[in-house]
C-alpha cells in the first residue's frame, strides 16, 4: 500500500481519525477501572484507620480545620459498644523532602498516641521512606505528646530522627504534633 | 535479519540502556530497588508492544508530516490505560511508580522504536522487536535495581539480608550514575568480546 500523500485533508482527516479512536479507548478503560480504583482508596484507608486505632465497631467522620495548615483534617471517632475508644485523625505536612506526606494518627480518648499509619508519601526511597519502617513508628507508640516532645533530638525534642533523613523525620513530627492540637482543641468527642 | 536476532538484540548487541541509552530518565529515577527496576521495566514492554503493533498497523495510511504527533498520541493512549490499570489493581506497585508511568510517553526508546522500527517493518517484526527490546529495558532496569539496593540498603527484591543502613549513596541519584556507568563499561567489554 502506497504512502499517504501529505495533504492538508489527509493529515487533518488522520490525526482527527486517531484522536478521536484513543479518547474512545481511554473513556472505556476509565469507565472500567473506576470502580476498582476507588475501591483501592477506599480499602486501603480503611486498612489504615484499623491499624492505628484498638478494637472498634462504629465510626463517625468530621472534617476539623487544625489552627495551623491550609487543610482540614479528618477525624474518624470510633466507638465499641458506644464507648469511645479512639479517635483516627487523617494528617499532613508540606514539609517533607518532596512535600506532602500524609499520616493516619490514632489517638486514645486521653490524648496518648495508639499507633500511626503512612498514607501518602514520595520521600527519597530508601532513606525517607523508612518513616512507614517500624524501627521508627515504635517510638511513638503509647507515647502522650503533652509530656513527650514532637521534634528530633538535633531540635531538642524527644524524637530519634532517621540516619541521614532528618527533613522527613521533622516532617513527620509535625504533621503528628497538627492531629494532636487539632485534637486537643477540638475535644475528640464532640 | 532473523526473527531470533530481531529479539535477543534487545538483551546485549542493541540493549537500550546501556548499549543505545534511550530511556535514561526513568532509568536511573525509578532503579532504587529491584522490584521497582522490574515493575517499570515490564510496564514500558507492554506500552512498547502494543505502540510498536498499532504503529505497524497504521504505518501505510498515516501522512509523513504528522506520523510524529500520530505516534505519540497512540503511546499517550497506552501508557493512560496502563496507569490507571495499575492503579486500580496494583495499588502498592503504582505508589511506587506512581510518578514515572506517565513519563513513559516521553520515553525516547518507546517514540524511537516506533519512528525507527516499527514504521517500516511488518506487523511480526515489531512485535518482536517490541517484546525484545522491551524485555532488555526491564532486564537492564532490574539490573540496576538490584546492584542499587544490594549496595545501598543490603537487600535485593526487598530481602534483607545485611542489617544496617549500607552505602546511602547507592541510592540516592549520584548512586545511579555511578552503578550504571559501570554497567555501560560491562556490557561494552562483553559486546566487544563476542
Amino acid at each position: 500500500m502506497a504512502k499517504k500523500e501529505s495533504t492538508f485533508l489527509n493529515m487533518v482527516l488522520t490525526l482527527l481519525i486517531i484522536t478521536g479512536l484513543s479518547s474512545l479507548a481511554l473513556s472505556g478503560v476509565f469507565e472500567l477501572t473506576k470502580g476498582p480504583i476507588a475501591k483501592a482508596r477506599k480499602e486501603k484507608k480503611e486498612r489504615a484507620i484499623k491499624a492505628v486505632l484498638p478494637e472498634f465497631d462504629t465510626m463517625l467522620l468530621k472534617m476539623v480545620m487544625p489552627e495551623t495548615g491550609k487543610d482540614s483534617l479528618e477525624f474518624i471517632t470510633a466507638y465499641e459498644d458506644s464507648l469511645w475508644v479512639g479517635t483516627a485523625i487523617s494528617t499532613y505536612t508540606y514539609k517533607g523532602y518532596s512535600g506532602l506526606i500524609k499520616l493516619m494518627v490514632g489517638l486514645l480518648p486521653d490524648g496518648c498516641i495508639e499507633r500511626i499509619a503512612v498514607l501518602e508519601q514520595k520521600e527519597t526511597p530508601g532513606l525517607g521512606t523508612k518513616i512507614a519502617d517500624e524501627k521508627f513508628k515504635h517510638q511513638f507508640i503509647g507515647k502522650d505528646p503533652a509530656k513527650y516532645i514532637l521534634k528530633v533530638k538535633k531540635d531538642g525534642g524527644d524524637v530519634d530522627a532517621i540516619t541521614a533523613a532528618t527533613i522527613s523525620s521533622r516532617a513527620y513530627c509535625e504533621a503528628v504534633q497538627r492531629a494532636y492540637d487539632a485534637f486537643k482543641r477540638d475535644g475528640g468527642n464532640k | 535479519m532473523s526473527q531470533k536476532k530481531n529479539f535477543t538484540k534487545g538483551f546485549l548487541k542493541e540493549n537500550p540502556v546501556f548499549v543505545l541509552l534511550l530511556g535514561l530518565c526513568p532509568a536511573l529515577g525509578v532503579t532504587t530497588s529491584a522490584f521497582n527496576g522490574l515493575g517499570m521495566g515490564l510496564a514500558t514492554t507492554f506500552v512498547l508492544v502494543m505502540s510498536n503493533i498499532v504503529v505497524s498497523l497504521v504505518k501505510s495510511s498515516i501522512p509523513d508530516k504528522v506520523r510524529i504527533p500520530s505516534f505519540i498520541v497512540i503511546i499517550a493512549s497506552f501508557v493512560t490505560i496502563v496507569e490507571l490499570t495499575m492503579q486500580g489493581y496494583l495499588p502498592d506497585l503504582y505508589e511506587q511508580l506512581g510518578l514515572f508511568i506517565p513519563l513513559i510517553v516521553v520515553n525516547c526508546l518507546v517514540l524511537g522504536r516506533a519512528e525507527a522500527f516499527a514504521s517500516k517493518n511488518t506487523l511480526k517484526s515489531s512485535v518482536i522487536d517490541g517484546l525484545g527490546m522491551g524485555l532488555g529495558f526491564a532486564m537492564a532496569l532490574t539490573i540496576l535495581g538490584g546492584v542499587r539496593e544490594l549496595l545501598g540498603n543490603g537487600a535485593i527484591f526487598g530481602w534483607k539480608f545485611i542489617e544496617g543502613d549500607g552505602i546511602l549513596v547507592f541510592i540516592l541519584s549520584p548512586g545511579a550514575f555511578i552503578v550504571f556507568g559501570y554497567l555501560v563499561a560491562l556490557l561494552n567489554k562483553i559486546n566487544k568480546t563476542t
